[in-house]
């Protein structure tokens, strides 16, 4: 039937946002093959929000559940998974480029003998065989791949297929399967302090040296605060490995590569190993005293000036906006 | 405790990309390659690991041109017992393709450990380790920023967004290592010269086509020029304006 399956992403029985995006970029190689989309999602019982993947462009979403799949199995996941690609003989399998896929991609590949392109910004069907681009040399430079093994197995980076509604539900099947968890058991998740993470925030406002001491970084988060929840406060490597943020919160060659839709720069100068990791963001502004900083050259917007007065002015802007 | 560790030559991470006459590889002209940075923190984990343990063994092998015997030197040079390389004209794009030909050479070496950085600083690939662990059905643990090791069991921490996940797995098992794990340590000019006297060995890596065909290699789009808004706070309206009315993303 060759159809494309889109694996989406549930945590503690919650479907993720970035499963939306997967379903998205699913529809999109669906319609230029001419096939249709089933959904995927692995998880102790049928989960909140998996309904809302026929929106997206899923014309099925499958289910699949084991008691021993509430937290996250490696082992188990990319079991079900394969066997369920195999016997679905799909032209393509897409993940998520997230933590979970990132991890859960490669496996399922090797079960399947075939090639993974990770971390993908765009695909498409051309020329009878699926093409990717995948970015490299932290970003300086893009690969474009053709995929010549069926299925194509590809992971999509995270903020870069912006979800599409669509008028049409799909249909809902849940399957239980059998299955044991397997030798790699998660025990536990622990929740960092701030809970959104750089990596899927829409909006990113990352601190460099500029702000001089730790505690400074207090100016960000109030500017976080004031968008309401969408935004994260990230952070450059300087300052990670002065020990004032922690390597969760680092965007750049060595720490996360980010896509938000608006990122703003913060007394950074813009090293090129920063740049690796936020120069897909759709809207980079930079805000910095040294008029000559790098990070200039790549915003899209700069202001030129004392973070710690440009900075608490926007946070009363964007209260405003938002109040 | 014997423990294998695989690295990869790549790039430095400051590296001027020019794109060859093929219009699909890095023009290497000049361009200066070092150890995969995820790499030394899985070769300071092995070796912290050995040294805990009190004997045993760190086999550095890699899957590379000729030129990587360097690369297995400087992990040699930090206290790594041999190394073995596979070697290969090129470094196939497709993970599979090296993690078949490194789980060939790792398959029957009784190696409590296996370890890898969680990704090349090159291709961004973040595949080869699961791949292997796969191939060789070893329980395997990806992007492994925190460890205790007790017997044959281990437990790790791995970041997730937002958050971090406690893993546990029995030995021989697959990990491949973050940032954060540990701090690797310079080699010593002792350890440096100790280094050119270890056994390297050199095999031809068997390698397969591959699913995975590279039809080009371009730079990123040119990110439009961007402007100064102006000068301290008082640009801050005239920003967010822009924001709005031009760029539509408040």
């Amino acid at each position: 039937m060759s159809d494309v399956l889109a694996v989406a992403e549930q945590r503690d029985g919650v479907l993720r946002k970035v499963s939306s995006e997967v379903v998205t970029g699913a529809r999109r190689l669906a319609d230029a093959l001419a096939v249709r989309v089933d959904a995927l999602v692995v998880a102790a019982s049928p989960v909140q929000g998996a309904d809302q993947l026929g929106g997206f462009g899923a014309d099925k979403v499958i289910t699949l559940t084991n008691p021993a799949f509430g937290r996250y199995a490696p082992e188990g996941y990319a079991r079900v998974i394969a066997d369920r690609a195999r016997a679905g003989g799909y032209r393509a399998v897409l993940f998520a480029a997230s933590a979970g896929g990132r991890d859960l991609a490669p496996r399922v590949a090797a079960r399947l003998g075939v090639a993974l392109a990770q971390d993908i910004t765009d695909l498409a069907f051309e020329g009878g065989a699926v093409t990717v681009i995948h970015p490299v040399y932290a970003g300086k430079a893009l690969l474009k791949l053709k995929l010549t093994a069926t299925p194509a197995v590809v992971s999509l980076r995270p903020n870069v297929f912006t979800p599409v509604q669509r008028p049409k539900a799909g249909t809902a099947e849940t399957v239980p399967v059998e299955a044991a968890a397997g030798r790699v058991v998660v025990t536990g998740t622990k929740a960092a302090a701030g809970a959104l993470d750089v990596a899927e925030a829409s909006i990113v406002i990352s601190g460099g040296r500029g702000l001089k001491e730790p505690a400074n970084f207090k100016v960000l988060e109030a500017l976080a605060a004031a968008f309401g929840g969408r935004a994260a406060v990230g952070a450059s490597r300087a300052v990670v490995d002065a020990g004032w943020r922690p390597h969760a919160d680092q965007v750049g060659q060595t720490g996360k590569t980010v896509s938000p839709t608006l990122y703003i720069a913060v007394g950074i100068s813009g090293a090129i190993q920063h740049l690796a990791g936020m120069r897909t963001s759709k809207v980079i502004v930079a805000i910095n005293k040294d008029k000559d900083a790098p990070i200039f050259k790549v915003a899209d917007y700069g202001v030129v000036g004392d973070l710690f007065e440009v900075v608490p002015r926007l946070t009363e802007e964007i209260k405003k906006l938002h109040g | 405790m014997k423990i294998a560790v695989c690295v990869k030559r790549v790039p430095d991470s400051e590296t001027r990309v020019k794109i060859a006459s093929d219009g699909k590889s890095l023009d290497e002209t000049g361009v200066k390659f070092i150890l995969n940075p995820y790499d030394e923190f899985a070769v300071e984990e092995a070796l912290r690991r050995k040294e805990q343990a009190g004997s045993g063994e760190v086999v550095v092998v890699s899957l590379g041109p000729a030129a990587a015997q360097e690369t297995i030197r400087t992990a040699l040079a930090m206290g790594a017992d041999r190394g073995v390389l596979l070697e290969a004209d090129r470094v196939p794009v497709d993970g599979l393709e090296v993690a078949k030909a490194l789980a060939a050479e790792l398959k029957n070496g009784g190696y409590d450990l296996i370890l890898f950085g969680k990704m090349a600083i090159d291709d961004y690939n973040h595949q080869v380790g699961p791949m292997v662990a796969e191939l060789l059905d070893l329980p395997c643990v990806t992007a492994v920023a925190h460890l205790d090791i007790a017997g044959q069991r281990g437990t790790a921490e791995r970041e997730i967004e937002g958050g971090v996940e406690t893993v546990e797995f029995p030995l021989p098992a697959v990990l491949t290592t973050d940032k954060g794990l540990n701090e690797p340590r310079y080699p010593a000019l002792k350890g440096i010269m100790a280094a050119k006297k270890k056994p390297l060995e050199l095999k031809r890596a068997a390698l397969g086509a591959g699913g995975l065909e590279v039809l080009g290699l371009t730079p990123p789009p040119q990110r439009k020029d961007g402007k100064v808004v102006g000068e301290g706070p008082a640009a801050v309206p005239e920003l967010l304006r822009l924001l709005r009315e031009e760029a539509k993303v408040l």
